[in-house]
C-alpha cells in the first residue's frame, strides 16, 4: 500500500481516491463551504442569480457574520442588511451572526471534524486544519463555483512537516512558535503547498493552540495547516456536542514522502514580528523599549480563551501604562462568556482594557482601526502597511502574553519578566 | 490583446500584498471606487495614470494575504493586460484566473524596466522587450488558460450550463 501523508488521504477521501499523487490536479468533493458577511452574500447572490442557480446542497453551507458587524455606517449596514436578507430567502439552516470570528465558530459549533473536505471564503480557512480537516482559503468566484457544483479543482499538494521537540517556556505559546517559522521561511515559504505540524510539542499544544498553528499557515504561503486528530482533539468535539468517531485513519503515515524541518521548543523565545510583515521576525529581546500606543488583542488569531487567558496572567492585579490603551475584542461570544465566568474579562478591564465587539474589527480595517501614525502592538495575524486601517501605524506582531506585557510596560517587554 | 502590442510596464517590488491592492478601508465599496485606492500605499499615482493594456512587473509572492478576489478584480478594472512576477501567492492566483487577470510566471521579471514596453506572446508564452530580448514564462495549464481568455469562472459556468450535455 502506497504510504501517503494526512493532506493526500484527506484529498484522496474526496476525489473518491484509494490513494493520491502529489502534483495531481483532480476535482474534490466538498464537505463545507463557509463565507462570512463579506466574501458571501453580497457577491455570491448576484452571481447566482446571474446563472439562475441554486446552492447545491444548503446543509454543507454556513454563513458567520464577522466582518462588517457591529454597523459602523451606511455601506456596513447595506452589507450585512444584504446578508441577512439572502439568509432568509434561501433559508440557510447555518447562520451565526455577530457571534464571533468565523473561524473560531465553526469547530465551536460542530462543523469542522476529522476527515472532512472544507472550503472558506477567508483567507485564515486553514484554521480548521487543526480538527484533521483538509481546510483552506478560496475567493468568492471560486466560492460561487463550489456553491453550484459541489465541487473544487486542485493540485494535490507536498507536505512540509514542521516537527517540534521539546517543551515550551513559560510564557511562550503557538503564536511565538509560528512567528519563528514565518521568518525563517518567509511569506511563500510554504509554497503553496500543506503544511503539517507534528512533534511532541504539538502534541501537547490545546485545540485553541493548534488553531492558532493552523490558522497561521495562511502567513506561509501554505495552502493549508494539518494537525492529525488525537485524543486532545476528540475530548475537544465531545464537549462540543460533536459524536466520536475512529480517527485513526487521519495520520501521515511513517514512510509517506514528507519535506521535514525541525525545531526545538525548549530554546524558542518569545517573538515579534516588526512592521510590516509578519515575516520581519526576530526575538523579542531585538524590540525591548519600543514605546507604543496601542496594545490589541483581537481576531482569530490572538484572542480566544486561551489567549486572553494568557494576556489576564500577565495584567492580574496590575494596571497598564499611561498613556497606552489596551483594546480586546475576544474571538467569539463563547469565548468571552468563559472568560466572564472566570474573572478573566475583570481582570483586564481592571487592569484598563477596553472590551470590543467579539467580531474581526481592527485587525483588517473593516470595523474600527488604530489612530495613524501609532505604534501598535497585536496578537492579530497581518501587521501589512494600512492593514489595520491607519496609513501610518507601524504594527508589531506578538503573543497576547507579549502584548499584555507591553501594555503594562508601554514599551515592546519580554512577558517572561513580568510573568509571576 | 494582440502579440504586437506594446504593453507599458508598471515596475514593483517584492510582496505586493492583497491590503496594498484592496485596502481594508474601500472594501465596503464597490469595484470603482475600490480601484481608486489600489496601491495608493506604494504607488499613489497609479490608480490615476494607469491607461488600459498596461502591466504590472512585480517581485516575488505578488498577491500574499487575503482571500479577497478585488485584489485581482481592480486589475482587470483598471485595465491590466497581465501581471508578470517570478513568484505568487497560491490563493491569489487562484484568484486572479477566476476574474480573468492574466498571470504570468517569468523568473527574468526583475530586469524589465519600469516605463519601458513588452510584448506577450500568449501562444507561446513569451515575452519580448523591446531590445528584442525574449523571456519564456512557466507553462499554464490548459484549462485555466481558456478560462481567463474567456472572461473567468463565471464565464466559464454559464457557458456549462448552457450546454447541459456537457454539465
Amino acid at each position: 500500500m502506497t504510504a501517503q501523508t494526512l493532506a493526500q488521504k484527506l484529498i484522496a477521501r474526496a476525489a473518491g481516491r484509494s490513494h493520491v499523487a502529489v502534483g495531481e490536479i483532480l476535482t474534490c468533493r466538498v464537505d463545507l463551504a463557509m463565507f462570512h458577511d463579506s466574501s458571501g452574500p453580497r457577491r455570491l447572490k448576484p452571481m447566482l442569480e446571474e446563472l439562475k442557480a441554486e446552492i447545491w446542497d444548503k446543509s454543507k453551507v454556513v454563513l458567520v457574520m464577522d466582518h462588517y458587524v457591529p454597523e459602523q455606517d451606511d455601506e456596513a449596514r447595506k452589507i450585512v442588511r444584504i446578508a441577512r436578507d439572502w439568509a432568509r430567502e434561501q433559508s440557510l439552516p447555518h447562520v451565526y451572526d455577530s457571534q464571533g470570528i468565523c473561524h473560531v465558530v465553526l469547530p465551536q459549533k460542530g462543523h469542522v471534524r476529522p476527515g472532512m473536505f472544507c472550503v472558506g471564503g477567508d483567507s485564515h480557512s486553514p484554521t480548521g486544519g487543526a480538527f484533521g480537516a483538509y481546510m483552506f482559503g478560496i475567493g468568492s468566484t471560486e466560492m460561487l463555483g463550489v456553491c453550484v457544483t459541489g465541487e473544487i479543482w486542485l493540485r494535490v499538494p507536498q507536505t512540509i512537516q514542521m516537527h517540534w521537540q521539546g517543551e515550551l517556556q513559560k510564557g511562550v505559546m503557538a503564536k511565538d512558535m509560528m512567528l519563528q517559522m514565518i521568518g525563517r521561511f518567509g511569506m511563500n515559504g510554504g509554497q503553496y503547498q500543506a503544511v503539517e505540524f507534528t512533534g511532541e510539542t504539538v502534541r501537547a499544544l490545546s485545540m485553541q493552540e493548534r488553531m492558532t498553528l493552523c490558522n497561521m499557515s495562511a502567513e506561509l504561503g501554505a495552502q493549508t495547516g494539518l494537525v492529525a486528530p488525537d485524543a486532545t482533539t476528540q475530548t475537544w468535539l465531545q464537549r462540543a456536542g460533536v459524536a466520536a468517531e475512529d480517527i485513526s485513519h487521519w495520520h501521515s503515515d511513517a514512510d509517506a514522502d514528507a519535506i521535514r524541518h525541525d525545531f526545538d521548543a525548549t530554546a524558542l523565545t518569545p517573538q515579534v514580528a516588526a512592521p510590516h510583515s509578519p515575516a520581519n521576525t526576530k526575538s523579542v529581546s531585538a524590540y525591548l523599549g519600543t514605546k507604543l500606543q496601542v496594545a490589541y488583542i483581537g481576531a482569530c488569531t490572538g484572542a480566544k480563551l486561551e489567549d486572553l487567558r494568557a494576556a489576564a496572567s500577565v495584567l492580574k492585579g496590575k494596571k497598564i501604562a499611561s498613556g497606552t490603551r489596551l483594546m480586546v475584542a475576544p474571538a467569539s461570544m463563547l469565548d468571552q462568556e468563559a472568560a466572564q465566568r472566570e474573572g478573566v474579562m475583570q481582570i483586564l478591564q481592571q487592569a484598563g482594557a477596553e472590551v470590543f465587539a467579539t467580531a474581526c474589527g481592527a485587525c483588517a480595517g473593516y470595523g474600527g482601526s488604530v489612530p495613524e501614525g501609532s505604534t501598535v502592538i497585536s496578537s492579530t495575524a497581518r501587521n501589512f502597511k494600512g492593514r489595520m486601517g491607519a496609513a501610518t501605524a507601524q504594527v508589531y506582531l506578538a503573543s497576547p502574553y507579549t502584548v499584555a506585557a507591553s501594555a503594562l510596560r508601554g514599551c515592546i517587554t519580554d512577558p517572561r519578566e513580568v510573568l509571576v | 490583446m494582440s502579440d504586437a502590442q506594446q504593453h507599458r510596464i508598471w515596475h514593483l517590488g517584492a510582496d505586493i500584498d492583497t491590503d496594498v491592492l484592496a485596502p481594508g478601508h474601500a472594501m465596503k465599496h464597490g469595484l470603482d471606487v475600490l480601484a481608486q485606492h489600489c496601491l495608493e500605499s506604494v504607488l499613489p499615482q497609479f490608480a490615476t495614470q494607469v491607461q488600459p493594456g498596461d502591466v504590472i512587473v512585480a517581485g516575488p509572492n505578488f498577491g500574499i494575504g487575503s482571500s479577497r478576489e478585488q485584489a485581482a478584480q481592480v486589475l482587470v478594472h483598471l485595465g491590466i493586460a497581465a501581471v508578470i512576477a517570478p513568484s505568487y501567492s497560491g490563493l491569489f492566483f487562484r484568484n486572479a484566473f477566476n476574474v480573468g487577470l492574466l498571470l504570468l510566471t517569468c523568473p527574468s521579471s526583475q530586469r524589465f524596466q519600469d516605463q519601458t514596453t513588452v510584448k506577450l506572446n500568449i501562444a507561446q508564452q513569451q515575452l519580448q522587450l523591446s531590445d528584442g530580448s525574449s523571456f519564456p514564462c512557466e507553462p499554464i495549464p490548459d484549462f485555466l488558460l481558456q478560462m481567463v481568455q474567456a472572461g473567468g469562472l463565471l464565464a466559464r459556468l454559464k457557458k456549462l450550463r448552457a450546454l447541459p450535455s456537457l454539465v
